[in-house]
């Protein structure tokens, strides 16, 4: 079976700094892949490379077996969609939440748009009361909705997820995540998600790669880090970290 | 009534709008609530009102012709009842020119306005967002046309065309598109590395459509603010330029014209020039005042981020 997303020794650089070093994963059809690692270690740059947006010096990008090539066609926008980190900048501040959505429809020339904007509303539990609002009207997790919303209305088969819940508070942040992984199981989505929190990417995703300085550190699944049976010192440092200040004793 | 009014504008100001309309009404209502709390502005939109009823109606308001003059009788009057601001050496009545020439200066301004503002959208807007190679070079033209002073490039270029007021007003809008550029320039570079732009990018849009629909609105509001500003200088290099003989031609009662046919006899008969001189004055202050107004109630960086 040919996975969902195929990476082979992609190697990404900016001004010979190398970004990305080789990274390789498969990601099947409506799994949920994980990235983790601190700041600066390439995750976000992995998304932006499977998108177009990073200069790929070497390696291959392939969605459902078929090859990408430098520049991205419109096919490919339908088939993957991202949800960005920040819900504050992702969305255009003098376009309504009615724009924001109508617009990608506009792109890909979809003629039943007044049905789909509704539809998209309703499942990411906005309603058609927010249809005519302004971002700065809106909460933060009202804001991701609506990015999440915007993501979803082009029926994509893979979402990246770029931390989608690092700018929010807790209680908002696990809302937030109960809709990802309802809209997956509801839709039968792949997702490659990024995230520095590994609760997060232990409760969201089945497999994960830990990445530091572009590189692929190990790669796991989620029970093991569940679990802490992790081989490298590196990993072992991140899930200290996670744990949160620990009082000396 | 004032139940009426109350819910009308509680309608408009609605947190949740049922309609594009009522949304984009609600946010025009609350931008005009920001200007008109400002008092100077107010006096800015009624000069620029005022000035526009005037060169509406100028057949009816004005009491004499502002071409044929009587130069038997009424020659370099004083102001006076008859004549409210006196007459020229002609014999013509100056209170007639003046609102003859408010159809001048309203056309010029609005000309200058609609040629000039569009193309420094355009080059700007188009630079930021591509960068590289094109940025440079059309940064570089701009540069070149900033590295003129306004009025002397505008008198070569009327000196090349032919003296007259269309040209007056390409030359002018010729030279004055470049700070427009520069700024729609700067506000694209703010905005396009920012998430809602690539968000847009990622949705497959065009470059076309992302500069057109979603970079040129941002640059807008801050562009129309410095056009208003620059309308008291685009009203002042027009004078300039019929004062030197090069804009409206003779006997178009354009003020600046008028001034300089007044210069001859101005200590004298002091009204002939301090007519026209006052008209420019306030017409170019109103545009001040309103320009001022409309940045704080345009702001994008006001209360809405």
């Amino acid at each position: 079976m040919t996975p969902a997303l195929g990476i082979m020794g992609l190697t990404v650089a900016y001004d010979r700094h190398k970004a990305l070093d080789r990274i390789s994963l498969e990601v099947e059809q409506g799994q949920s892949f994980g990235l983790v690692g601190e700041s600066g270690s390439g995750k976000s740059t992995l998304l932006k490379a499977i998108t177009g947006l990073a200069p790929v010096e070497a390696g291959t990008i392939s969605v459902d077996g078929s090859k990408l090539g430098r520049s991205r066609e419109k096919a490919f926008y339908r088939k993957v969609q991202m949800v960005f980190q920040d819900p504050y900048g992702s969305l255009h501040p003098r376009q309504t939440v009615d724009r924001l959505l109508l617009e990608p429809l506009a792109v890909h020339g979809f003629a039943d748009s007044e049905a789909r904007i509704n539809r998209a509303l309703d499942e990411v539990g906005l309603g058609s009361g927010f249809r005519f609002r302004y971002p700065h009207q809106l909460s933060g997790g009202q804001r991701q909705r609506v990015a999440i919303a915007r993501a979803l209305i082009l029926e994509p088969s893979i979402l990246l997820l770029d931390e989608p819940t690092s700018a929010l508070d807790a209680s908002v942040q696990a809302e937030v995540l109960n809709l990802l992984e309802q809209v997956r199981r509801d839709r039968g989505l792949t997702f490659l998600m990024v995230s520095h929190d590994l609760a997060i990417i232990t409760h969201m995703c089945e497999r994960l790669m830990v990445m530091q300085n572009g590189e692929e550190v190990e790669r796991l699944d989620a029970s093991d880090l569940a679990a802490r049976r992790v081989s490298r010192d590196y990993t072992r440092n991140l899930l200290v970290a996670s744990a949160g200040f620990v009082r000396a004793p | 009534m004032s139940e009426a009014a109350l819910t009308r504008r509680e309608w408009l100001l609605s947190e949740r709008p049922d309609s594009r309309l009522q949304a984009r009404l609600g946010r025009a209502y609350q931008s005009w609530l920001r200007f008109s709390a400002n008092r100077l502005a107010l006096a800015g939109l009624l000069i620029i009102l005022l000035l526009v009823f005037v060169a509406a109606f100028a057949d009816l308001l004005s009491p004499y012709s502002p071409i044929v003059g009587d130069l038997r009788g009424s020659r370099l009057m004083p102001p006076g009842p008859g004549h409210w601001l006196g007459t020229d050496d002609q014999g013509r009545d100056i209170l007639s020119r003046i609102i003859h020439g408010s159809r001048i200066t309203l056309y010029v301004v609005l000309l200058v306005a609609i040629i000039a503002a569009p193309i420094g959208l355009a080059v700007g807007a188009v630079a930021g967002y591509a960068g590289g190679l094109l940025d440079v070079v059309l940064m570089r033209i701009t540069d070149i046309f900033l590295a003129f002073p306004k009025l002397i490039l505008a008198l070569a270029f009327v000196a090349a065309l032919g003296p007259g007021i269309e040209n007056a007003v390409l030359a002018i809008a010729i030279t004055s598109w470049p700070p427009y550029a520069r700024i729609a320039r700067a506000e694209t570079l703010t905005v396009r590395s920012s998430d809602y732009i690539a968000a847009v990018a990622l949705m497959g849009a065009s470059p076309s459509r992302i500069v057109l629909r979603h970079i040129m609105p941002l640059c807008i509001s801050s562009l129309i603010v410095r056009v208003t500003l620059d309308m008291a200088g685009i009203i002042l290099t027009a004078a300039g330029l019929g004062f030197l003989g090069l804009g409206a031609q003779p006997p178009l009662p354009e003020w600046g014209a008028m001034i300089a046919s007044g210069r001859r006899f101005i200590l004298d008969q002091w009204w002939v020039a301090a007519a026209p001189g006052a008209a420019i004055l306030i017409v170019s202050l109103g545009f001040n005042l309103l320009g001022d107004g409309l940045r704080d109630a345009l702001d994008p960086r006001g209360s809405e981020r």
